[in-house]
């Protein structure tokens, strides 16, 4: 019974920690259809930015969830001005030159702070699940997947900035001649995924420790699953992260968490082949 | 109609190109040994490995249309199937068929995985980028004991050494030391380089080009794209296991950093860089980027990820076309054609089926 | 009754809420020539791109000399002998002319033969001139003269042409249209075309399509002359 929980718990922490790492890539996926190959590099920086933050004294919980979405946010709306918006409708492209700038920043982030990963201290500690002791820390992982999520949700479904990212999604041309100006768009919701990417980043830094090529395990998951996930932002990240995240944990509960890891990318891998365009591209297709 | 003489850049390099590209090669290999000290001529001999590497890659890319972002999956099998058939066989020749062989049934499955079912070209690249790390991931954890096959040892993230250098076949004892190497590997990419030639000049090269360039008017001619991209691919593997075999023979040891991301980013910035579309391109590119690298490592001013990071995204934006096909735009234009070649004969990234060349994004 | 070298039974082509194409019956006999005219937005290319394969229909059977061909791969269709020039132009835009209609001509034939063909198919269309130029290169008038002989090189039974005369001259237009009747002599056609001259140059029998079903089947003459076929073309026809 308490080992039920306890794997409970732990599927309910993957599948937020997934949701949390793929909501960004899916955020600019969904609206301009562009692979952002350095999103693992974006959640660098932001867990960077969590431990430098740390290193001098800033509060740990405004250093997470304020300052790394704000500084990777502003990251992305240089990179986005800088680089993307030449490769607009070049979808090759866009990933070969995202995987140069996810090189780049790991080469820079590498001069800069060298190979040594670094640890930023777990602000919470364990509690008990009957006889297991779980970290609290995961609930923090929950919390922040949920509220991504959610706010995301709210965002598109009752602000007027939503409304206007959801016309420039279905008819950038339609939205232009009713006053928006597109590229605007594209450069507020590159720098909207990049900032989830370094929130992302910043609450998983106290986990996964802080270094330079800390992205690379994080970008073939988020990929997968928003490729898995589809086209509607919200509910495919929710949906793709769920299904995924639970064959996660269980396989790695019954195995080893390598194999885990193996069985989230088999079955996602499996997932794109049956479903070319993602789960929301054949269920709830109208959803956000 | 007035017929107008336009030199166009022929993708395969014509018949000219192609004798002055083996005659260098040869001179190349019965040469270097004498220039080059033993060490220096590691370092060619791995130059040429990661060149047969980059032609597989730049073979089924840029000819065949397909984006394969783990090519070092079939690096990697290759390697390490050289090395635990070398580590249970007395004689190598057996081991480097494997090294061909294990990764073309590989890739021949996982062909037939993507191509029949209609994944388009895109997420090609994301399932391929995928099973590289999956294949990391398997690797790396096989530290211990109990991982072996037969008297190989996996290794884990430690990998596999001293494993056995090839030897002439049928004399086990004949093993190639590094001058051996050096002609084993240029000959290997001279041989590559005049198969792949070949290939294309048959019916079959014709249409996987043809493919290439409007998939839905091949289909509506009768040609079944699916088993052309498969055979592609598994061509392409089977030299890209052949690189891999090469590469573990260089430092008689393989590890599970021959999956890994950047061994995938290198392949495929030698291909951009060096010119898609055509045959020495990858070659050239792979040279020059693996020097590159080797400059860049025994400096420390600049970090090799961030000079590579900057190459690529470079090309990306302002020579997509890559190295080769500018120079020869331009030698063109400076022998004396009336009109520039177009560009629709250049094949960039992005002129391939099935991406959307001129759309909005989001469409 | 000899079996028919096309038919469509019933087809239907749903989109979301939308029929492009509706309970569409069709039947083309051997070596027939027939137009298909209709304003756009009518699913005449629809219609095309399910005989060819590239869509399967919602509903409906198509039979290719009594054969089931209804959502087969378009390869597959193509070698039982369908040929189409689609509407938006598909050709090899960077291969010659003379490599281009190699291709179509290559497949399954000897060497000699194929280039037998290759030749005979450019001398027809006139396009020996510009045998080594890229494809992508050439005025639109000439690439869709490529495209008509990459597809007679392919050597089939029948011959789906889309909008064959769309940007050509009047001199292009007429060569056209005795190409056609010149091809009509050993191979069926379907002829898709907005221009009323050329189809009165080259037609026999015309089939008028409207909203994703067939108005009317008759003689040329009968379906110009015919009111309900002018009201739909000048709009007035509300279903």
């Amino acid at each position: 019974m308490d080992l039920t929980g306890l794997l409970g718990f732990n599927v309910l922490v993957g599948i937020g920690t997934l949701a949390l790492i793929t909501v960004g890539l899916g955020v600019i996926y969904g609206m301009m259809k562009i692979i952002n190959l350095a999103h693992g590099e974006f959640m660098m920086l932001g867990a960077y930015a969590t431990y430098v933050s740390t290193a001098h004294g800033i509060n740990i919980w405004i250093a997470m969830l304020v300052i790394s979405p704000l500084f990777v946010g502003l990251v992305g709306l240089v990179v986005e001005r800088t680089l993307i918006r030449f490769l607009y409708g070049r979808m090759i492209d866009t990933m070969l030159a995202t995987w140069g700038l996810s090189l780049g920043l790991i080469g820079l982030m590498t001069s800069i702070f060298g190979n040594d990963p670094r640890g930023v201290s777990t602000p919470l500690h364990s509690f008990a699940i009957g006889r297991y002791d779980a970290s609290l820390y995961g609930i923090v992982i929950i919390l922040a997947a949920c509220a991504s999520l959610i706010g995301l949700f709210a965002m598109l479904r009752m602000t007027r900035f939503g409304l206007i990212v959801r016309a420039t999604m279905q008819n950038p041309n339609m939205a232009a001649a009713l006053g928006v100006a597109p590229p605007r768009i594209y450069m507020a919701t590159f720098a909207l995924g990049a900032a989830l990417a370094g929130l992302a980043g910043g609450v998983l830094a106290p986990i996964s420790g802080v270094s330079p090529v800390m992205g690379a395990a994080f970008i073939a998951k988020a990929f997968i699953t928003v490729l898995g996930g589809g086209a509607a932002i919200v509910t495919g990240t929710a949906l793709a992260s769920t299904i995924f995240g639970f064959i996660n944990e269980i396989v790695s509960f019954k195995t080893t968490p390598v194999i885990g890891e193996v069985a989230l990318l088999l079955a996602a891998v499996v997932m794109i082949r049956i479903l070319p365009q993602g789960i929301t591209g054949r269920f709830l297709r109208r959803s956000l | 109609m007035k017929t107008l003489k336009i030199a166009r850049p022929r993708p395969t390099g014509g018949a000219t190109g192609f004798i002055t590209v083996v005659v260098i090669g040869i001179a190349l290999l019965l040469g270097l040994p004498s220039i080059f000290s033993t060490f220096g001529l590691l370092q060619m001999t791995v130059f040429a490995a990661m060149a047969i590497f980059a032609l597989s890659q730049g073979f089924i890319w840029g000819f065949g249309g397909i984006l394969c972002f783990g090519q070092s999956a079939f690096l990697g099998l290759g390697g390490y199937a050289y090395a635990v058939a070398a580590l249970n066989m007395t004689d190598t020749t057996g081991a480097v068929a494997l090294a061909i062989l294990v990764p073309m049934v590989f890739a021949a499955g996982l062909g037939y995985f993507m191509f029949y079912g209609r994944i388009s070209d895109a997420y090609i690249g994301v399932i391929t980028l995928t099973v590289t790390i999956i294949l990391f991931n398997l690797i790396n954890s096989t530290s211990g004991d109990i991982y072996h096959i037969g008297a190989a040892p996996l290794g884990g993230f430690n990998g596999i050494p001293s494993v056995p250098p090839i030897n002439i076949p049928g004399d086990p004892n004949d093993q190639l030391d590094p001058t051996g190497l050096w002609y084993a590997a240029m000959g290997a990419l001279i041989l590559c380089y005049i198969f792949l030639k070949w290939v294309l000049g048959t019916r079959f090269g014709r249409v996987v080009v043809a493919i290439r360039e409007n998939e839905t008017r091949s289909q509506l001619l009768g040609y079944d794209p699916r088993l052309y991209k498969l055979l592609t691919f598994v061509i392409g593997a089977g030299i890209a296991g052949l690189a891999g075999c090469l590469y573990t023979n260089w430092g008689a040891f393989i590890s599970p950093t021959v999956f890994n991301l950047t061994m995938s980013a290198q392949v495929i910035i030698y291909v951009l860089v060096g010119g898609l579309g055509t045959l020495i391109g990858p070659i050239l590119g792979a040279i020059a980027i693996q020097y590159l690298i080797v400059l860049a490592g025994g400096q420390h001013v600049i970090d090799p990820n961030l000079l590579l990071g900057v190459v690529l995204i470079a090309f990306v934006l302002l020579v997509p076309q890559g190295v080769v096909p500018v120079i020869r735009a331009g030698a063109s234009r400076l022998l004396g054609s009336r009109r520039a070649p177009a560009a629709a004969n250049m094949v960039t990234a992005d002129a391939l089926p099935h991406s959307s060349a001129q759309q909005e994004p989001g469409q | 009754m000899s079996v028919p070298l096309l038919e469509a039974q019933g087809v239907t082509m749903r989109f979301g809420g939308v029929s492009a194409v509706a309970d569409v019956n069709f039947v083309l006999g051997e070596v027939e020539l027939r137009c298909l005219i209709g304003p756009n937005g009518a699913g005449k290319s629809t219609f095309f791109k399910i005989l060819t394969g590239q869509l399967r229909p919602t509903e409906g059977v198509i039979r290719f000399r009594g054969q089931d061909i209804t959502g087969a791969h378009p390869h597959v269709i193509a070698r039982l002998g369908v040929g189409i020039k689609t509407q938006v132009p598909n050709v090899f835009n960077g291969l010659t002319v003379r490599e281009g209609i190699g291709i179509a001509a290559g497949r399954r034939k000897s060497l000699k033969r194929a280039r037998q063909i290759v030749d005979e198919t450019m001398e027809l269309l006139q396009l020996t001139p510009i045998a080594g130029m890229p494809v992508g290169q050439l005025a639109h008038g000439q690439r869709q003269w490529v495209e008509i002989a990459t597809v007679l090189a392919q050597e089939p039974d029948l011959i789906l042409l889309d909008e064959p005369a769309a940007g050509m001259t009047h001199e292009e237009v007429l060569r056209t249209s005795e190409l056609i009747r010149m091809i009509n002599q050993k191979q069926a056609l379907v002829v898709v075309e907005h221009d009323m001259q050329f189809i009165r140059m080259i037609a026999k029998t015309v089939t008028v399509f409207n909203r994703g079903r067939i108005l009317i089947e008759n003689t040329v003459d009968a379906v110009l002359a015919d009111p309900e076929v002018r009201d739909v073309y000048l709009g007035k026809q509300t279903h």
